[in-house]
């Protein structure tokens, strides 16, 4: 007996809906066996880690501070990745969205007004667009690999936003801490319902950038484009799309989502620059994209369970001594399941018997299936 | 030559079929190979060289036939059932990884676990045997295609196979290349291993090979021992002669009419160093006439298309003019909008992406030329507007699917180019270039289609028609020229034209083709 792949005709609509949650049981079951092995009782993590955080108000709120980033930067990324353009930067576009935005603040505090958070925004976009236009520019001019050059690029971020907040950004009245001035009132990122919680704007930006970028997707040229250039190159060179501008489009739209991200979590739950600002949303928004099944409206469900991840893991650690590692453990279970039960959308599974079974039905049924492959 | 020591033949392949949906790749075929022999396998694109050889390696399953080998009938359910028998396969398109070593290479496919220092010994030495040098420690990546093709045989051979199957040896080789391996080839018959050798270079399969078997669409039309025949009688073999070419109502006045694509000494480089080169193509095609190009694949006309249409664009601009204005240097978009439209070899994937709906993919090639029917104010695609538009060529075109707007690859190879064709003829251009217009397509589409673009050259437009199949060139053509390694003969009126001579051109056999050309340049 053994398994055997065989390609569907066509994509099959009910494993592309299942797919997801088939996906997260299966973590859900990897992940009972993990607890178990720790030595805790499954069921009692399980609580702790998904129902406990989110069973009061001020919790949501938390949650929607953790899930803003990782739409935001999910749904830009969707957009590379459904033109099959391999953007894993979105951490140093992230950071550098942080870092141009905190211009203002930081080096113009005396700088007041209506006009500096938008401003800030702004900046925030530009700089994380032009941090993803270089993997960009080095890929349409030396055919690099973006894989790469976005990824190394990450590191290189990290490692400036250190050198800021510790040498020439560093606060002269900070004690020597390694972190900017806090922002003045205008810089900082209003909350929603001060009242309620701490959730703020950026929750609002990335569900606004979530319905855009899906109408984007679904009803625009540019989106078709899109999706064409990542199916069929080919057929897209037909068309008369361009590749290059295609590499562009990707990049900067997913670097200015990021950047745009970047800045939000600076002035909004942060409040100065500091040497890490990212949990690595931007590693984990790849997660949630593919979640989130590549569609902008998928992505923001995505985006709740994996924020979810987050305050289980810093859950478990309080309540149960577990290292807050395990969400990594959790997310990277959950991509690699997605990824996998993504093989059931072009193909199902056949078992196949060793035994030989009568020559002229083998023949007739291997023959269809070949037919529906041809036709 | 053919030496049948104990009277049975090493294969032998009974009433052989294997049907694609409406269409029967291979009828019934019969073919018998003798030990020590080469065995030319002939026969046009498409006429079922490849799908009879996958049966005999085991990629295909036949739907009924018997295959016999050394006279007990065999069932060759994968390529390892045909290894164990010692039948060894030579794609024309290798598969190495770039990344290893030959050795590397060879010990991957051998999978029986023996050191790599040993393999790259006895490959050494099987190399050096055979007059193929090959340095087993090389990397594939360094090696020129002909060397990579060496890897391929020695890795054959090292499974000591009676049955070497060759697919289109020559097309990736220089002549100096080809000439080791028929000095190869000669020895392993020596050896009395057989092979079967798949060509269309019909000068050298008379020179190697002992016997020939010839298939047309999908059947066997003859036998024939090769340094018998001449190269023109085994093309009228391959290409057949049984079919009428259709009575053609004169179309008066074409020299007059106006020039609507005209091409001006179009060469172009070979984009890799395995393309052709374009070599100073000049052609005229004026409003109310179809040009046929005939020719062997890779001859150029896949590069010749992607010049034309503008997917690759000309230094010179005059070199492609549409509608008396020069298009050489605008993209594929540019020469659309001067009213051209085109219509690839390759149906999915290049003229139509195969996992977007019907009416997707009319936006593909009409986004720009119908943009203000198709998209509306902000870049906002008119749904409604492109289902009204398909489904119109969907009823003008007649094309069978199972869905109301379904996806390109759901579609049948001959309804998916029905529509690919109607999208086109939707626009009334008045420049139409087809490239291999009804290529797998079945009989009743093909006639669709042959009928829509002889009413649309009828109608005041340019029709130029890229084709290997040459009835489809005699039954829809007024002129048809030949394109041979890169060059084009001049158009040959249909009226003087006959399959031998075209056929002759196609094989490059009569170079001083340019004689009968009557067009006026």
């Amino acid at each position: 007996m053994r398994l055997e792949l065989v390609k569907r005709p066509q994509r099959s609509m009910l494993f592309s809906a299942l797919s997801p949650f088939i996906a997260f049981a299966l973590t859900i079951i990897a992940g009972a066996v993990l607890f178990a092995l720790l030595g805790v009782n499954p069921l009692t993590a399980f609580n702790i880690y998904f129902i406990e955080p989110v069973s009061q108000v001020w919790q949501l709120h938390e949650l929607a501070i953790k899930a803003a980033p990782l739409i935001l930067i999910a749904v830009g990324l969707s957009v590379c990745y459904k033109a099959n353009i391999w953007n894993i930067g979105a951490e140093g576009q992230f950071i550098f969205g942080g870092i141009f935005g905190s211009i203002l603040p930081v080096m113009f505090p005396q700088f007041e007004g209506p006009l500096v958070l938008p401003l800030m925004l702004l900046l925030g976009m530009v700089g994380g667009a032009a941090y993803a236009a270089i993997p960009a520019l080095l890929k349409t001019r030396f055919n690099t690999n973006e894989i790469l050059t976005s990824l190394m690029l990450v590191y290189v971020a990290q490692l400036f936003l250190d050198w800021l907040v510790r040498g020439p950004w560093r606060d002269p009245q900070g004690h020597g801490f390694p972190q900017t001035i806090q922002f003045g009132d205008w810089a900082i990122l209003p909350e929603l319902m001060p009242d309620a919680g701490r959730a703020n704007w950026g929750i609002v930006f990335a569900l606004v950038a979530a319905v855009l970028v899906w109408i984007l997707m679904s009803r625009m040229l540019k989106g078709f484009e899109v999706r064409v250039m990542g199916s069929s190159p080919r057929a897209g060179r037909f068309a008369g799309f361009g590749l290059d501008r295609m590499v562009f489009f990707a990049f900067l739209l997913s670097g200015a989502l990021a950047g745009l991200a970047g800045i939000s979590e600076v002035s909004g739950a942060i409040g100065q620059l500091q040497p890490v600002i990212s949990p690595g949303y931007g590693f984990t928004a790849i997660i949630v994209a593919f979640l989130g099944r590549l569609n902008p409206l998928g992505i923001v469900a995505a985006g709740l369970v994996l924020a979810l991840t987050y305050l289980g893991g810093e859950a478990v650690q309080s309540a149960l001594g577990i290292s807050d590692k395990v969400a990594r453990v959790f997310q990277g279970m959950l991509l690699f399941f997605v990824l996998g039960c993504d093989t059931l959308i072009h193909y199902r599974i056949r078992l196949v018997g060793l035994a030989l079974a009568a020559p002229d039905s083998t023949v007739k049924r291997d023959a269809s299936s070949k037919l529906k492959e041809a036709s | 030559m053919s030496a049948d020591q104990d009277g049975t033949n090493l294969l032998e392949v009974r009433g052989l079929t294997k049907i694609f949906g409406t269409l029967t790749a291979c009828d019934h075929v019969d073919l018998n190979i003798a030990r020590g022999e080469i065995h030319a396998l002939l026969g046009e694109n498409g006429a079922g060289k490849s799908t009879l050889v996958k049966m005999l390696f085991g990629s295909l399953e036949p739907n009924s036939g018997q295959i016999f080998w050394n006279g007990e009938p065999v069932r060759i359910t994968s390529p390892g059932v045909a290894k164990k028998l010692g039948i060894g396969m030579v794609f024309q398109h290798f598969s190495l990884f770039e990344a290893l070593t030959a050795a590397e290479n060879i010990a991957l496919s051998l999978d029986d676990g023996s050191p790599i220092g040993s393999i790259a010994a006895k490959a050494r030495a099987l190399s050096y045997s055979y007059g193929l040098p090959l340095d087993p420690d090389s990397l594939v990546g360094d090696l020129s295609v002909g060397e990579r093709q060496r890897i391929e045989i020695i890795r054959c051979l090292l499974q000591a196979p009676q049955l070497i199957i060759l697919d289109e040896p020559t097309s990736v080789l220089t002549p100096q290349e080809a000439d080791k391996l028929f000095e190869t080839l000669d020895r392993l018959r020596a050896e009395g291993k057989s092979i079967l050798y798949i060509s269309h270079r019909l000068e050298e399969v008379k020179r190697i090979c002992d016997r020939a078997t010839v298939l047309r669409h999908g059947k066997v039309v003859g036998h024939c021992n090769p340094r018998d025949e001449t190269a023109a009688s085994l093309a009228r073999m391959m290409v057949g002669s049984e079919v009428q070419a259709v009575v053609r109502a004169p179309v008066a006045g074409l020299e007059a009419a106006q020039p609507l694509l005209e091409i001006r000494n179009l060469s172009r480089k070979p984009a890799t160093p395995f393309s052709i080169p374009l070599r100073n193509i000049s052609l005229t095609v004026r409003a109310g006439e179809v040009i046929g190009i005939a020719g062997v694949a890779g001859n150029g006309q896949g590069e010749f298309f992607e010049s034309v249409s503008g997917e690759v664009l000309q230094q010179d601009a005059a070199s492609v003019r549409i509608r008396s204005k020069d298009a050489g240097g605008l993209s594929i978009t540019g020469r659309r909008l001067l009213g051209a439209a085109f219509v690839p070899e390759e149906r999915l994937g290049h003229g139509a992406a195969p996992r977007m709906k019907l009416s997707e993919n009319l936006l593909l090639s009409r986004h720009a030329t119908d943009g203000k029917a198709f998209v509306g104010i902000g870049g906002i695609v008119g749904s409604g507007a492109i289902q009204t538009a398909a489904q119109r060529i969907i009823k003008a075109m007649d094309v069978r699917k199972s869905a109301p707007d379904p996806e390109a690859a759901a579609l049948s190879g001959g309804n998916l180019q029905k529509f690919i064709v109607g999208r086109e003829l939707d626009r009334s251009p008045s420049v139409m270039v087809v490239n291999q217009p009804t290529w797998g397509v079945d009989a009743g589409a093909a006639a669709r289609i042959r009928q829509a673009l002889i009413e649309l050259s009828r109608s005041g437009s340019a029709v130029l028609v890229i084709s290997q199949d040459l009835d489809e060139l005699f039954e829809i053509s007024d002129a048809i020229a030949v394109m041979h390694n890169g060059e084009l003969s001049k158009p040959m009126p249909i009226a003087e034209a006959t399959f031998e001579r075209i056929g002759l051109l196609m094989g490059g056999a009569e170079p001083g083709h340019a004689e009968h050309g009557l067009e006026i340049a």
